[in-house]
């Protein structure tokens, strides 16, 4: 029988640097600290770095390849049929002078040009775009990360992968999103339970919070609300939520303690007890809700 | 020249700092190139000029009048979306890339494709200058296709105005948005913070920068949230041959400045911070390759 996650939760935020890493390794922290088996899968594959926190031991890295095509100039009668058949404008074509490219940067290694060439002058490579990379930092918790390769355009098969990889298994799951609302955002919500958005209480963080909150209406995903740096700015971000009736589940204070541990690359879970009870609270708020064992 | 203001990873001051840059230029043809989470429209607060459609790409329908069900598509599907749903043949449209293959190989000819035509861009009349900016609609494909058409824009701006200066507010990560944003641009300004995950960002980030054989200059902002840290910033740079064009104490007063939709220049010409800000800008501007 497959394995099912116990819950699958994403923790994202339109904006960058409100705090998602932040509040998804402290999660991570507690929740295997407290005994659970628990996957934290690092889906900000243009800059994972959920790692950074931990000691971990690497365990095994899956190259994530697309396939782009290879043209056989000798077999190739320039009939221009691929480069019709392409829709990303990869294949540069000069037909009166025998000249034929594959623009490697633009292909999305689709296939259709191989369709389309009726010689068999197209055969296939393995294009590199990046790695899932599986860490262990101990029995009950690994992170499986996303890692695109640098100068590659679209993150996305790179974390489809990292999130197949990462989910076979029936561990507590939490998901390391990466900033924005469009694909790659998409991609790491559609296959979560539940969605915890992080935003800061700045005119910034209200307008991003706003089109990712947009975005999870579309997808009918339940979420959320983790505020950061509570204190700083103006009280916009908690009117809007409470006008539109959605929950805030943490309210984290911008302190210069809890900064200057973060900036270390350490644990606030770990060096302040108080925010162990927070995190563990502001689990079993999601789980007794969502979990896949209360339905 | 043109500019663009980048830092891989978000949250680093990157759009408060642009904006604060605008200010000091005083004429400038301003790019917001966030098109994902744009936000210096919400201190500067253009006036409308023109808007215009982006098409961000194609994705594909199935009319089911047509269709036999055959699923003779679902094999060529390299995106995996297209499934059997209650018996049916399914797009799914998050999955589906737009390639079109599923057309072209359709028997019966029941594929068809719609175009994603909710985003906008829109140049737009600021006390500065002009200033271009997109607005992608939630869930398309942000493909750096976008902000090479907002770039166009801002150019073809400029040109008509006489504004000679063009500063670009880069999105984060280093995919093709990023790439996208710094191709051909004069000047690249990293904005970093003292954190491991910032130093680790900035890293990946210059690596890309390099590939487009330009040298990028380098802000630590919040410099003393980790004095140690930024030492460690300092020493990288300095190992890699980047120069640091300043450092920037945490100060409130730039999110106070945010909210009273102004720059912290104009927030508080009078300020330490202020000070700093402009000496900064005026080592990047000045500072000839």
């Amino acid at each position: 029988m497959n394995k099912i996650p116990q819950i699958k939760i994403a923790i994202a935020s339109g904006k960058g640097g409100t705090g998602k890493t932040f509040v998804s390794t402290n999660l991570f922290y507690t929740l295997y600290k407290k005994g659970n088996k628990v996957t934290l899968i690092d889906c900000d594959a243009e800059e994972p770095n959920a790692k950074l926190f931990f000691e971990y031991n690497f365990v095994k890295d899956i190259n994530v390849f697309q396939k782009n095509p290879v043209i056989d100039v000798s077999k190739c009668t320039f009939c221009g049929k691929c480069h019709e058949y392409c829709n990303y404008n990869s294949i540069f074509i000069l037909p009166n002078m025998n000249v034929i490219k594959v623009i490697e940067d633009l292909c999305h290694g689709c296939g259709a040009c191989k369709v389309a060439c009726k010689f068999d002058a197209i055969t296939e490579k393995d294009f590199s775009l990046g790695k899932v990379n599986h860490y262990k930092i101990n029995d009950n918790a690994h992170i499986v990360e996303a890692c695109l390769n640098v100068g590659i355009s679209s993150p996305v098969p790179v974390i489809k992968r990292a999130l197949k990889e990462g989910s076979k298994t029936d561990n507590i799951i939490l998901l390391d999103s990466p900033p924005g609302t469009s694909c790659p955002f998409i991609q790491t919500s559609l296959g979560a339970d539940y969605i915890l958005l992080v935003t800061e209480p700045t005119p910034f963080g209200l307008s991003d919070l706003k089109q990712a909150i947009a975005t999870l209406k579309i997808l009918h995903k339940p979420f959320g609300v983790v505020i950061n740096r509570s204190g700083i700015g103006n009280s916009d971000v908690k009117d809007y939520l409470e006008k539109e009736n959605i929950q805030i589940l943490l309210d984290i204070p911008f302190d210069r303690d809890i900064a200057s541990i973060y900036s270390k690359g350490n644990i606030l879970a770990k060096e302040r007890l108080k925010w162990f009870d927070k995190f563990s609270y502001l689990f079993d708020l999601i789980n007794n809700s969502y979990g896949n064992s209360s339905n | 020249m043109e500019i663009a203001v980048i830092s891989g990873k978000g949250g680093t001051g990157k759009s408060s700092l642009t904006a604060a840059f605008a200010s000091i230029i005083e004429k400038v043809v301003l790019v917001d190139a966030d098109v994902d989470a744009a936000n210096l429209y919400l201190i500067f607060n253009p006036l409308h000029e023109e808007e215009m459609v982006y098409i961000g790409g194609e994705k594909a329908n199935i009319e089911y009048n047509i269709c036999a069900n055959c699923g003779a598509c679902i094999s060529y599907c390299r995106f995996d979306a297209i499934k059997v749903l209650n018996n049916k043949v399914t797009i799914l449209e998050d999955f589906c890339d737009g390639c079109k293959l599923c057309m072209r190989v359709c028997p019966m000819d029941a594929i068809f494709m719609v175009e994603n035509n909710k985003s906008r861009f829109y140049v737009g009349q600021f006390k500065y200058g002009k200033m271009v900016y997109g607005r992608l609609a939630p869930g398309e494909e942000n493909s750096g296709k976008m902000v090479t058409l907002v770039r166009d824009k801002a150019h073809q701006v400029a040109k008509q105005t006489n504004i000679k200066d063009i500063l670009i507010d880069g999105p984060p990560g280093i995919g093709c948005p990023l790439i996208a944003s710094i191709s051909g641009v004069d000047k690249v300004v990293i904005i970093t913070e003292p954190t491991m995950s910032g130093l680790h960002d900035l890293k990946r980030c210059i690596e890309v920068v390099n590939k487009f054989n330009i040298n990028p200059l380098v802000i630590i902002n919040k410099f003393d949230l980790n004095e140690e840290l930024t030492e460690t910033v300092k020493n990288y740079c300095k190992e890699v041959g980047i120069i640091v064009s300043g450092v920037i104490p945490f100060d409130n007063i730039i999110v106070d400045a945010m909210i009273d939709c102004k720059s912290v220049i104009e927030y508080a010409p009078e300020s330490e911070i202020t000070k700093i800000i402009k000496q900064i800008f005026a080592n990047i501007y000045d500072k000839q390759d």
